[in-house]
């Protein structure tokens, strides 16, 4: 019964449907990151408080979910294979693992802009920008980790576990970085809060949302498909797929 | 399953040799229990010498201090959890001993920490006291040094497994375990913080305590899984 | 399955990749009461790997091994109990003395006291060295304090990996002994050496090729 289950999970099944879906991911990215991005940057009314600086959320927002987004999507994966021992599910780990790192360093860069005009300096230790700070690091271990084993298979395993782990500790390492933030509170650091947004300035964020999820997609079957063929050079239907 | 096994030797009989072994293992090579401590003592020497040897500011950054270089030892102590035994192959005889990896597992990070980490919290108030903290915080911060120390061990019995077979697998281990114990500094330096300013510590203890324990129920399983993985 | 109840261990089609190598091809064998089998073949083609396959540490990607019909992932801590592995390396820790080293590992298996530890190490002919640290020991007394081991444990299937390196030829004749016995006895044994077996009994070979 479970036949379906692993013909869905065949590397040459994967690598088509990616192909697939790229165009379309793509082309659907593009059109919500426009609209997204075009309004929110050029369009939508400045922040009375914050002037124009506050449109770094059109990027700085998304990425910080992503980056979460794409760590649950590399653990759970990471678990599939490990649970089941479905090799696809540690391509797709490992094809996830770089892109959700650059979305972190996204979300910290941007983050740290925004700090410039809003508090005065690149770097202040608020809870999310710390946050999101040892979330890359995590993303740096699981990706060291998987590269140093020179058993590729061993490797991918040893990564999946990590990244369970981490997957386990993110909420405590994220509320324990909170309750550590709440004692310290300086005058100088302003919460971010949760403003309650005008719906000219809402919708094309929840575009940009869109889009990056979109555009993730998009990567992660770009990657994956590489990640397949890198995998499965040995096999007939690579060297099938190459030759056309 | 009607195969016999006679004779086969209880867990907890098991538990206890582990650990014995442990202990005559660690006793008979001294420098490999010293070593940590030293680094442990060197690296709060480095902070008068770096910042300044005025008191009332290093009495201010004791806990941070205390706790970042009992993190750094622990952690240098743990490289050794499994390479050696992996090394010469005792790992390989005690994983096919019959008792379940697991149990092997527990064993050597319990021993582990019986040695390396109550040394630690017996050495902390000599570091506690060059640093400027006074003699009351003394008992809150070997308290919360004694269970953070076992949840770094359980934490660091993962990145052993995870290490073991690796040849510099050193770095990789702190660079995959420290920040998962991030939140073992803030509670064990608030706990201490507050300790040395009079305030009751009981908030930050009690997470620290429900760290330890959740930390100690989850982790075997998680680092027995590791060994599995690089044992291989 | 054949109509006969499996008796013993048996071993179906392994196949084994490390990396792009594929070591193991499709590699089966089965070993029964009283019966020795002798692995060989030259270096590189998969021997240690198969042992350590068949001891359960590494985890075949096609085939199964069955010890008395059932898979051993299934019945791991009977199979572990009735079988014991004797590495290319002695697995001696250098620090604890002959005795000690026996006592820890040969203490998880089973309850031997210490006076019948020092008779296997009689046997295997290194009483002497009971109470020695095993950095002190030379290569072949390490091995045979690993030969006590594996007769304290009194498993009745014996893994050996080259289990007569460093030996003389005093040391290669006991061995060859233990062999006999343990066959005789209704053990199994498979093992991994690179030359000819001067062992009285029946030998099948299992012959790897690169």
């Amino acid at each position: 019964m479970w036949t379906w289950f692993y013909r869905l999970a065949s590397p040459p099944y994967v690598y088509g449907v990616a192909a697939t879906l790229t165009p379309w991911l793509l082309a659907g990215a593009v059109v919500a990151l426009g609209y997204g991005e075009g309004v929110g940057l050029f369009f939508a009314p400045a922040d009375y408080q914050q002037g124009d600086a506050f449109r770094i959320i059109y990027v700085h927002v998304p990425a910080g979910w992503i980056s979460m987004f794409c760590y649950s999507t590399m653990a759970i994966a990471g678990a599939i294979a490990l649970i089941w021992r479905i090799k696809i599910g540690h391509a797709v780990a490992a094809a996830a693992a770089p892109i959700g790192a650059s979305f972190t360093l996204l979300a910290l860069v941007t983050g740290s802009l925004w700090g410039r005009p809003m508090w005065g300096t690149y770097w202040v230790w608020d809870p999310r920008l710390t946050s999101e700070l040892i979330l890359l690091f995590l993303y740096i271990g699981v990706m060291s980790l998987r590269s140093a084993f020179e058993d590729p298979a061993r490797g991918d395993r040893a990564a999946a576990l990590l990244g369970l782990v981490g997957g386990v500790n993110i909420p405590i390492i994220h509320y324990s970085v909170v309750w550590w933030n709440s004692l310290h509170q300086g005058a100088t650091v302003a919460k971010f809060g949760k403003p309650t947004m005008a719906l000219s300035m809402l919708v094309p964020l929840l575009a940009c949302f869109l889009g990056f999820m979109l555009f993730f997609g998009a990567v992660l079957c770009m990657r994956l498909r590489g990640e397949v063929l890198n995998r499965e050079r040995q096999a007939k239907w690579v060297r099938e797929a190459i030759k056309t | 399953m009607s195969v016999n096994v006679q004779g086969r030797v209880r867990s907890s009989a098991a538990m206890g040799l582990v650990i014995r072994r442990e202990m005559a293992l660690s006793f008979r090579r001294p420098d490999q229990l010293l070593q940590p401590l030293v680094f442990f003592l060197i690296v709060t020497t480095l902070f008068p010498l770096g910042l300044s040897p005025l008191m009332s500011l290093l009495r201010d950054m004791a806990p941070g201090v205390l706790w970042v270089a009992a993190l750094l030892s622990s952690l240098l102590a743990l490289d050794h959890l499994f390479k050696s035994d992996a090394d010469d192959g005792t790992l390989e005889q005690m994983a096919l001993s019959g008792q379940g990896l697991w149990l092997i597992v527990v064993g050597k990070t319990f021993a582990h920490w019986l040695v390396s980490g109550v040394a630690l919290v017996l050495v902390s108030p000599l570091v506690g006291a060059a640093l400027g903290m006074p003699a009351h915080a003394f008992g809150t911060m070997m308290l919360s040094l004694a269970m953070g120390t076992l949840t770094l061990s359980w934490l660091g019995a993962i990145g052993a497994g995870l290490t073991v077979g690796l040849r510099r697998g050193n770095m990789l281990l702190s660079l995959i375990v420290l920040p998962l114990a991030m939140p073992l500094l803030i509670f064990g330096a608030n706990a201490t913080d507050r300790a040395i300013g009079g305030e009751s510590p009981a908030g930050a203890l009690y997470f620290l305590a429900a760290l330890c324990v959740i930390t100690s129920t989850l982790a075997p399983f998680a680092a027995t899984a590791a060994l599995r993985i690089t044992l291989e | 399955m054949s109509e006969r109840a499996p008796a013993g261990l048996d071993v179906d089609s392994l196949h084994i990749w490390r990396g792009d190598r594929h070591v193991l091809q499709g590699v089966s064998l089965s070993v029964n009461p009283g019966e020795l089998l002798h692995v060989w073949g030259p270096n590189g083609t998969g021997k240690t790997t198969l042992l350590r396959v068949v001891c359960g540490l590494l985890r075949p990607e096609q085939g199964t091994v069955t010890w008395l019909g059932h898979p051993i992932d299934r019945v791991r801590a009977e199979y572990q109990s009735a079988m014991t592995f004797a590495a290319h390396e002695t697995a001696l820790k250098s620090d604890l003395t002959a005795l000690e080293n026996l006592r820890y590992t040969v203490g998880l298996k089973r309850a031997v006291s210490d006076q019948k530890l020092l008779d296997y190490l009689a046997q295997t002919g290194v009483s002497g060295c009971a109470d020695l640290p095993a950095k002190v020991l030379s290569a072949g007394q390490r091995r045979r304090v690993a030969m006590a081991r594996v007769l304290a444990v009194n498993a009745r299937l014996w893994l050996l990996d080259e289990p007569y390196t460093n030996l003389d030829g005093n040391g290669a004749k006991l061995m060859a002994n233990l062999l006999e016995n343990h066959v005789k006895n209704a053990g199994f044994v498979v093992i991994v050496a690179h030359h000819e077996l001067d062992v009285a009994v029946n030998i099948r070979r299992l012959e790897l090729a690169s």
